[in-house]
């Protein structure tokens, strides 16, 4: 911040203290030479400064706080009185149950929402690189369930799938079939929530695949097609290489994602359990749970601090796999 | 970093102001960041003209301001301003609440607290709140006992005054209980199951005998052991305060009730206030729901014209109580007098009677019954019912049941993870206790 606000100083100060009549000019030359050399020096950090104090402020700070938080005993009800128990809200963890199971299901629900999603992206992405009537149509129709808020989104899903009087299951009547409870069953439930993610995510991931393809030089088709390739083929064998770094890119940004998926499941079910039998409650619905409910703020900031260590470890795997990626190049 | 050198040395006069403009936004937006960490000013204010502005926080909807009640204080004191915080949900209001009383600000003058959280606030935060017992024109002999006791703190410190509260009763349906052989009349209806939760269950399974097709009895298992277990002198916590849930007759005798109900597929398997619920409502999917005055309305408006003429409502088996709240004036604020005096005056038997007969809310001031807005009122929706009468007779009633801190998680742990196993994934009753069991002991664990 000092250095922010001297610096706003100098340069405010800047037109007035330029070669005024009946000053030495060598002198005021150097000294102008001298603020040159200091603003090019500093003012990039100024300008890159407020991201950092907001960084600081409502990233870093947070983010220690909550490990400080995490090994202690704190209540909401008052917060500010903090008793050390040191590792213990850790330990408790790894026998809790309903930190397991809500782990598993982050996990269960991270596949079954990030695999699918990927795969309809990059066909839907192929698609649209060919020469289509309408393609700008089709592009932002598919950036609009993005742009649709997740609260919307979830209740319309979970009117959907209701197990009395929801559309899906009556269509599944239509043509023959039981009515499933999908709120009750732990796949059934678990499908619906990917449900829900992949549709509002798709669409994003299709329009960054579509850029990468743009991306990739029309010569590697062109004699791709002259070595009797087919489009299928080009698919595989020149496409899906070059976005290589992209999909990877993706498969990140989705992971990171669905460990921190909250809104879907808190929504579907309308309650912080994740369903009778915690059937999807992710870690981040735990995690409110702990905090917002039963108001223990140190265990929900050792779930978090949780959540932080997986993906770091998720982001060391990235990291291993794109040096592996590049190396084999 | 020499290519920026070389740069700089040419920077124009305009780059400068560019630059100047630029470091003046980082000094704006720095500044910004430490007033975002101020106080969040959700307080009250003098305003210039010598007014004085209240907030009041509450939850949901209280219609307070619906009912005018507001516009008419303010006309009775010029001088005051009233503006209402309002957070729709609970859930969240009560945490905030907490945050704000643990920070010392951002706290309005008066703060709403609902009734199955206003023990922790009576034991554990009662220092932060003015006694209301001590104030001036509050008479404890105008609210129910047990209402005002609620609030009380161990030290016999009142931390609220009762607005409304919510004494059940059984509404049902005519045309349903009439094609399954039950009585339609609501004094025999609550004849038939007068005194014992049991004989509702009985009459469930007469209903289920010739019930029309597609219906269920009742709503949920879950309302069921809902209205049981607060129908109890003895509930979650012993008078002493200890948690005595897993051995109390309430639990252990409405849980088997609602186990029995779901044994004999009297319910409709649903979840209170879900949006399956409502809309079974719309279809008619069940006969009878347990229900407190404030939610008269919920109905009406689920059940819109498909069930106008079909509704109405008797007594419940035991009196009990679901709901209601209280007001409270936080110790720090602004303007405390004046605060306490438009709690007092927001809570008089006359304000709690207009606010009835506006929003339906049920006077915990039992003066208030008789006043002919309360005694007499009916409710044309449920086919005329004297719903002063019966609600009243319920309030008057309900026993003084030792509230604790837990009360509330306590009670949706029971109904939407241990009732909601059985009832609705097919889970035994033992498993379903155990599941409800096993997290209230994580919950409650130190």
């Amino acid at each position: 911040m000092t250095s922010s606000t001297t610096d706003a100083a100098t340069a405010r100060r800047a037109p007035s203290s330029a070669p005024a009549p009946g000053a030495h000019p060598e002198r005021a030359g150097r000294r102008a030479r001298r603020r040159h050399r200091w603003d090019a020096k500093w003012s990039p950090y100024a300008f890159i400064a407020p991201f950092f104090l907001f960084f600081a402020a409502f990233g870093l700070f947070p983010l220690l706080y909550t490990g400080w938080a995490s090994l202690h005993k704190v209540s909401l009800h008052d917060p500010g009185h903090m008793e050390w128990v040191g590792l213990e809200n850790f330990s408790r963890l790894l026998e809790d149950d309903f930190f397991w199971n809500a782990l598993r299901n982050t996990f269960t629900i991270g596949v079954l929402s990030t695999v699918p999603q990927l795969v309809m992206a990059l066909g839907l992405a192929h698609l649209l690189h060919y020469r289509l009537r309408g393609s700008t149509f089709f592009r932002v129709a598919l950036l609009t369930p993005y742009a649709t808020s997740v609260a919307a989104a979830t209740l319309v899903f979970a009117m959907l799938f209701g197990r009395d009087y929801g559309m899906i299951n009556w269509g599944l009547e239509l043509v023959g079939f039981d009515h499933v409870d999908w709120e009750n069953g732990t796949w059934t439930s678990q499908l619906a929530v990917s449900a829900i993610v992949i549709w509002r995510w798709t669409g994003y991931n299709a329009l960054i695949y579509l850029a990468a393809m743009q991306a990739v030089p029309d010569d590697l088709y062109e004699s791709a097609a002259l070595d009797g390739a087919s489009r299928r083929q080009q698919f595989w064998h020149v496409t899906v290489p070059a976005l290589r770094p992209t999909i990877l890119f993706t498969v990140v940004v989705s992971t990171i994602g669905a460990t921190q998926l909250f809104g879907e499941p808190l929504l579907f079910g309308g309650s912080q359990t994740g369903g009778g039998s915690h059937q999807y409650q992710t870690l981040g619905l735990y995690l409110y749970e702990q905090g917002w409910f039963n108001f223990q703020l140190g265990r929900a900031s050792a779930i978090a601090w949780a959540m932080f260590l997986i993906l770091i470890v998720i982001g060391l795997v990235n990291w291993l796999i794109s040096r592996r990626l590049h190396t084999r190049r | 970093m020499r290519t920026a050198r070389k740069r700089a040395h040419r920077t124009t006069g305009r780059a400068r102001r560019h630059r100047a403009a630029a470091c003046g936004l980082v000094a704006v937006l720095g500044a910004g960041l430490l007033a975002g960490c101020a106080e969040d000013g959700g307080g009250s204010s003098a305003d210039s003209g010598g007014r004085t502005t209240l907030s009041v926080g509450v939850f949901g909807v209280f219609g307070y301001k619906q009912a005018g009640l507001y516009d008419e204080y303010e006309k009775l004191h010029p001088d005051i301003r009233i503006k209402e915080n309002s957070t729709e949900r609970n859930e969240d209001y009560y945490p905030a609440l907490l945050n704000h009383l643990s920070a010392g600000s951002g706290l309005s003058d008066i703060q709403a607290v609902e009734v199955d959280n206003i023990s922790e606030i009576a034991q554990l935060h009662a220092d932060k709140f003015v006694d209301m017992a001590k104030v001036k024109g509050v008479d404890k002999a105008d609210w129910l006992g047990w209402k005002w006791n609620q609030a009380k703190a161990k030290s016999g410190q009142v931390v609220g005054l009762g607005t409304d509260i919510g004494p059940m009763g059984v509404c049902y349906r005519k045309d349903l209980f009439r094609k399954a052989g039950l009585p339609t009349e609501r004094e025999e209806v609550g004849k038939l199951w007068k005194g014992d939760w049991s004989k509702y269950v009985e009459a469930g399974e007469k209903y289920k005998k010739s019930a029309p097709k597609g219906t269920a009895f009742t709503d949920s298992a879950a309302g069921l052991f809902n209205g049981s277990v607060a129908g109890y002198p003895i509930k979650n916590y012993a008078a002493d305060g200890t948690l005595v849930y897993k051995k109390s007759r309430a639990v252990r005798e409405s849980w088997d009730l609602a186990m029995r109900a779901v044994d004999a597929g009297l319910t409709s398997k649903l979840k209170q206030f879900d949006k399956e619920w409502d809309q079974a409502y719309a279809n008619g999917a069940f006969a009878s729901v347990i229900c407190p005055p404030w939610m008269l309305g919920y109905i009406k408006e689920k059940a819109g014209d498909n069930g106008k003429g079909k509704w109405d409502v008797a007594a419940a088996p035991k009196p009990a109580n679901w709901g209601g709240s209280f007001l409270t004036v936080p110790r720090n604020g602004k303007h405390r007098e004046e605060a306490v005096e438009l709690a007092t005056w927001l809570t008089a038997p006359e304000q709690q009677a207009k606010l009835f007969r506006e929003q339906a809310s049920f006077p915990s001031a039992q003066a208030a019954y008789k006043l002919p807005e309360v005694g007499k009122a009916r409710h044309s929706y449920f086919g005329g019912a004297p719903i002063g009468k019966i609600f009243s007779a319920a309030a008057e009633g309900i026993p003084t049941t030792p509230l604790g801190p837990k009360d509330q998680i306590i009670k949706t742990t029971f109904t939407d993870i241990g009732i909601l196993q059985v009832e609705q994934q097919g889970k035994s009753p033992e498993e379903g206790w155990d599941a409800a069991t096993k997290k209230i002991d994580d919950v409650v664990d130190d």
